[in-house]
C-alpha cells in the first residue's frame, strides 16, 4: 500500500462531507433581497475546498460555513465581489473559483470550445458548398413531404 | 453456497458472451449458416445466466446475507426491503452487474423483435458486436469488481445504503439512465456489422432508428429522475448543477439527440451516411465513458482512481479497444462517396446539419470542462475547477442557434424549403416571442436574461403549435400526424417547456434561510410560513426530527409541510425537504439546526414553474418513445424492396411480432 496515507486523508475529507447534512442552512441577516441574491450567485460560484464538487452555497461542512460567514461579513463592509474573489484567490489560490481566470494553463480551456466550434463550422460549410445546388435545379417531389 | 453459483454464472456468461462474439462474426464471415444461427441462442443463453447473477444477489440483500462483502456494505438489517432490492445497484459493482443486464435485455429485445427479419449475416454481426462489448464488461466485473466477494468474518449486521440513495429516486434513476446508456449500444452495434460487412447501403439505419429513439428517450427519463431526485433529496432547491456526474449522462444525450436527426436524414435522403455512423461510435463511446467516469472514482481525485489501478487500466485498455477499434474500422471502411439526393442550401437537410453541428459541439465543450481538471491534475499543471459559470453561459451561446433554427425545421421541405413558408412562419413566430417578452416585461421580468428565456420558450412553442396547425390545413385526414412527426412536436414542444421552467424558476424563485422559533412566521413570496415547532419521529432505520409548517396565503391555509432531519444508524445525517408541489409552483422547506432557545434554522423556498422543467423533459422522453410507432418502421411495409439474402419467412410469425413492437 503506497498510497495508504493518502488513502486515509482521502476518506477523511470524504467522511467530513458525508456526516455533514447535504444541506447547508445558514440565516445570515441580510440587509435586503438584493444582497441576498448577490451572496447566492457569488457563493454559488466558488468550491468548497474541502467536498467533491459542491458550491461554497451548497456545501455543509465547517470550512464552508466559516467562509460564507467571512463573504458575508466582507459584503456588510462594501466590498465587491472582485474585492472578495481576489481574497480567497490570495487565500486559496484559483481552485476555489468554479470559473478558473484565463491563464497559461487554462487556454485550452477557455479556447477549445470556440476552436472546435470554429473547424466544426468550417467543416459544415465546405459540405454545404459542395453538396447543395442551386434551388432551381431542385424538382419538388410530389407526395407528403415527411 | 448461493453467491458462488452467482460467481459460476457469471463466469458461464462470460465464456456465452465470447462464444456470441465469436461464432456469429465468423459465421458471417465465412458464409456458414450453422454458425450464424447460434447468435440467438447464445445471446438468449448469456442473458439466462446473467439473470440468475442478477437474481442472486438480489436474493442475497433480500436475506441478509451479511457474508457477501458487497451486501455488507451497502445494506443493513433495518433497511426497508424496497432499499434492499435497490442496494443492488447502490455501489459499484452491483451497478455494473444492472448494467449487464439490461444489456442483456436489448439484445434479448432485439432477437425477438428482428431476429427472424433481418438479413442473417448482418444479424449475425450485430449480435455479435453486442456480445463483444458484454465480454469486455463482464471481464471487467469477474477479474476487478466482483460483486460476490465474501467476507470473514461474517459481520453481525451491515454498514448502511449511503442515506442519500435512501430515496424512491434511487429505484427509478439507475435502471432508466441505464436502459439509455446500454440501448446506444444497439446503434453502436448496428454501425459496426455494417461496416464489417462493408455494406455502403444505409438500409440498416432504418432497423436501428427505433432503437436509439427509445434509449434516447430512457435517457431523458433517467436525467429527469436525477435531477428531480437532487431537488429534493439534497435539500437546496438546485436541479441542475454541472456536476460531472450529471456531465457524464448528458454527454451521450447530446449526441444522442444528434445521432436521432442525424439517423432521420440518412434514413430518408441517404445523405450523411457517414457522419450517421460516426456519431453511432460516438453516442455509445460516450455512454461508456459515462458509466466509468462515475462508476471508477476518477471524480473523486485522480488519486482515489489510483487506488484501484486494475480497475483504472482495466476501463483505459478497454474504452481504447472499443473505441479506438470502432475508430479504425470506420477510417478503413467508411463510405468515401458522398452519396444522398441533393439539396438547396434553405432547405431542412441544412438546418438539421447546423443543429447537429451546435449539439456535437456543445458535447465537446462538456467533455472539455469535465475531464479538465482531471487533465491537469495528472499532468501537474495545477489545480482547477471548472463549474457552473463555465459549462452555463457557453452552453446557452452554443443552443442560440440551435433554439433560433428550431421553428423551422419541421416547416421547410426536405431538399429546397419554400422561402414563402419561411416568411410567413418568421413573422408569426416573432410576432408571438416579441408579444410575450413585452408581456413579460409588463408583469415584472427586468434581467435582459429572463427576456430572453421567455422569448425563446414562446419561439419554440409557438413553431410547433404552427406546424400543427399546417399540417392539419394541408395533410389530408387521417395523415395528417403520422406517429413519427408527433414525436417530433412532443419533444421540440417539450423543448419550450423546457426553457420556459428553467428561466422562469431563475427569476421567480425566492429563497431564504431563517432562524425560527415555533409560534413565528415568516413571509416569503406571497406566502407565509408558520413554524410550529419540531418533534422527534421514529423511523425504519433512523430517527427523524420532524419539523412541522403550516403554510398560507392571505390566512387560508394552503399547504402542511413536514420536513425531517433524520439520523441514519450509521451515524449519517440526512435531510429530507417536504414540498407541497403544483403544476404552477412548488412550497419547500428543509430543515436545518437547531440554534439554541428552541430555535431552528430552516430554508424555505417559494418556487415557481419548476415542474415544467422536468415536464418538458418528459414531454421529450414521450417524443423518443411515440416515433417507434410509425408504419415505416415496420418491416413488412418497407418501402424498399427486401435484400436479396434475406430468407423469406412464413406470413404468421411476423404479424405477431408487429403487435409487441
Amino acid at each position: 500500500m503506497r498510497h495508504s496515507w493518502l488513502r486515509w486523508i482521502v476518506a477523511a475529507i470524504l467522511m467530513i462531507c458525508a456526516i455533514a447534512p447535504a444541506v447547508a442552512i445558514d440565516p445570515l441577516p441580510f440587509q435586503n433581497e438584493a444582497q441576498r441574491d448577490r451572496f447566492q450567485h457569488l457563493t454559488g460560484e466558488l468550491r468548497c475546498m474541502v467536498c467533491q464538487d459542491e458550491s461554497l452555497l451548497a456545501s455543509n461542512a465547517d470550512f464552508a460555513k466559516q467562509l460564507r460567514r467571512q463573504i458575508f461579513d466582507m459584503m456588510q463592509q462594501g466590498k465587491s465581489d472582485k474585492e472578495i474573489k481576489d481574497w480567497l484567490v490570495a487565500r486559496y489560490s484559483t481552485f476555489i473559483l468554479y470559473d478558473p481566470p484565463l491563464a497559461p494553463s487554462t487556454i485550452a480551456l477557455w479556447f477549445g470550445t470556440p476552436a472546435i466550434l470554429l473547424i466544426g463550422a468550417g467543416v459544415v460549410v465546405v459540405l454545404l458548398r459542395r453538396r447543395t445546388r442551386p434551388s432551381n435545379a431542385i424538382a419538388e417531389e410530389p407526395g407528403d413531404d415527411w | 453456497m448461493n453467491p458462488e453459483l452467482g460467481q459460476i454464472a457469471l463466469i458461464l456468461a462470460l465464456l456465452l458472451s465470447g462464444l456470441q462474439c465469436a461464432l456469429p462474426i465468423i459465421g458471417a464471415w465465412r458464409g456458414s449458416k450453422p454458425l450464424m444461427a447460434t447468435a440467438p441462442t447464445l445471446a438468449v443463453g448469456q442473458f439466462v445466466f446473467v439473470a440468475l447473477a442478477f437474481g442472486i444477489l438480489m436474493w442475497s440483500f433480500w436475506t441478509n446475507d451479511f457474508s457477501v462483502a458487497y451486501v455488507a456494505q451497502n445494506s443493513n438489517l433495518d433497511l426497508p426491503w424496497f432499499y434492499k432490492l435497490s442496494a443492488v445497484w447502490g455501489a459499484h459493482e452491483g451497478s455494473l452487474l444492472l448494467w449487464m443486464l439490461i444489456l442483456n435485455l436489448w439484445t434479448v429485445a432485439l432477437v425477438a423483435v428482428l431476429g427472424t427479419r433481418l438479413p442473417q449475416e448482418f444479424f449475425a454481426r450485430v449480435v455479435g458486436v453486442l456480445g463483444f462489448v458484454a465480454f469486455g464488461f463482464l471481464l471487467y466485473m469477474i477479474a476487478t469488481s466482483n460483486p460476490f466477494v465474501r467476507l470473514f468474518p461474517v459481520p453481525a449486521n451491515g454498514a448502511d445504503l449511503n442515506p442519500v440513495l435512501q430515496d424512491p429516486g434511487l429505484v427509478f434513476h439507475p435502471p432508466t439512465l441505464y436502459m439509455g446508456y446500454v440501448g446506444f449500444s444497439v446503434a453502436f452495434a448496428f454501425a459496426i456489422a455494417s461496416l464489417l460487412g462493408g455494406e455502403l447501403k444505409s438500409t440498416w439505419v432504418r432497423w436501428a432508428r427505433p432503437w436509439t429513439n427509445v434509449a434516447w428517450g430512457f435517457l431523458t427519463l433517467g436525467i429527469v429522475a436525477g435531477s428531480a431526485w437532487a431537488y429534493y433529496e439534497l435539500g437546496w432547491g438546485g436541479w441542475w448543477f454541472w456536476d460531472p456526474v450529471e456531465n457524464a449522462s448528458f454527454m451521450p444525450w447530446l449526441i444522442g439527440a444528434a445521432l436521432i436527426h442525424a439517423q432521420a436524414i440518412t434514413d430518408k435522403r441517404d445523405g450523411l451516411r457517414a457522419w450517421t455512423l460516426l456519431l453511432s461510435i460516438f453516442g455509445f463511446a460516450f455512454s461508456l465513458l459515462g458509466t466509468f467516469l462515475v462508476r471508477s472514482g476518477l471524480l473523486t481525485s485522480v488519486h482515489a482512481f489510483a487506488f484501484a489501478p486494475a480497475r483504472g487500466v482495466f476501463i483505459l485498455v478497454y474504452l481504447a479497444v472499443v473505441v479506438g477499434g470502432s475508430l479504425l474500422l470506420y477510417a478503413l471502411r467508411a463510405p468515401k462517396v458522398t452519396g444522398g439526393k441533393s439539396f438547396a442550401l434553405a432547405s431542412r437537410e441544412t438546418l438539421m446539419v447546423i443543429g447537429n453541428l451546435m449539439l456535437t459541439v456543445a458535447c465537446a465543450m462538456v467533455l472539455l470542462g469535465t475531464l479538465y481538471p482531471l487533465v491537469g491534475e495528472a499532468l501537474n499543471i495545477g489545480r482547477i475547477s471548472v463549474g457552473p459559470p463555465y459549462f452555463g453561459p457557453l452552453f446557452l451561446i452554443l443552443m442560440t442557434p440551435l433554439v433560433l433554427a428550431l421553428p423551422f425545421g419541421p416547416l421547410s421541405r426536405w431538399g429546397k424549403a419554400d422561402l414563402g413558408v419561411w416568411k410567413r412562419a418568421l413573422i408569426r413566430v416573432v410576432a408571438l416571442a416579441v408579444t410575450a417578452g413585452i408581456i413579460g416585461f409588463i408583469i415584472g421580468a427586468r434581467s435582459f436574461m429572463d427576456l430572453l428565456g421567455i422569448t425563446a420558450a414562446v419561439w419554440v412553442m409557438a413553431g410547433v403549435v404552427m406546424f400543427a396547425i399546417k399540417r392539419w390545413r394541408e395533410a389530408p385526414r387521417g395523415k395528417r400526424y403520422p406517429f413519427e412527426m408527433l414525436g417530433m412536436m412532443l419533444a421540440h414542444f417539450g423543448i419550450g417547456v423546457f426553457i420556459a421552467g428553467a428561466i422562469l424558476t431563475r427569476s421567480m424563485s425566492v429563497e431564504q434561510d431563517v432562524s425560527m422559533k415555533p409560534g413565528s412566521t415568516v413571509q416569503v413570496g406571497n406566502y407565509d410560513f408558520h413554524f410550529n415547532g419540531v418533534t422527534e419521529t421514529p423511523g425504519p432505520n433512523y430517527r427523524a426530527e420532524q419539523g412541522s409548517v403550516s403554510v398560507s396565503r392571505n390566512g387560508r391555509q394552503v399547504a402542511m409541510l413536514h420536513p425531517q432531519k433524520r439520523t441514519y444508524s450509521g451515524g449519517q445525517v440526512q435531510t429530507e425537504a417536504s414540498i407541497q408541489a403544483g403544476v404552477f409552483r412548488d412550497l419547500y422547506v428543509s430543515l436545518g439546526d437547531p440554534i439554541g432557545d428552541g430555535a431552528w434554522s430552516l430554508r424555505v423556498y417559494d418556487k415557481p414553474f419548476v415542474r415544467w422543467i422536468w415536464g418538458g423533459g418528459v414531454l421529450m422522453m414521450l417524443g423518443g418513445f411515440v416515433v417507434v410507432l410509425d408504419r415505416r418502421f415496420r418491416l413488412k411495409r418497407a418501402p424498399e424492396p427486401e435484400p436479396v439474402h434475406a430468407k423469406p419467412e412464413p406470413e404468421a410469425p411476423r404479424k405477431l411480432a408487429e403487435g409487441e413492437a
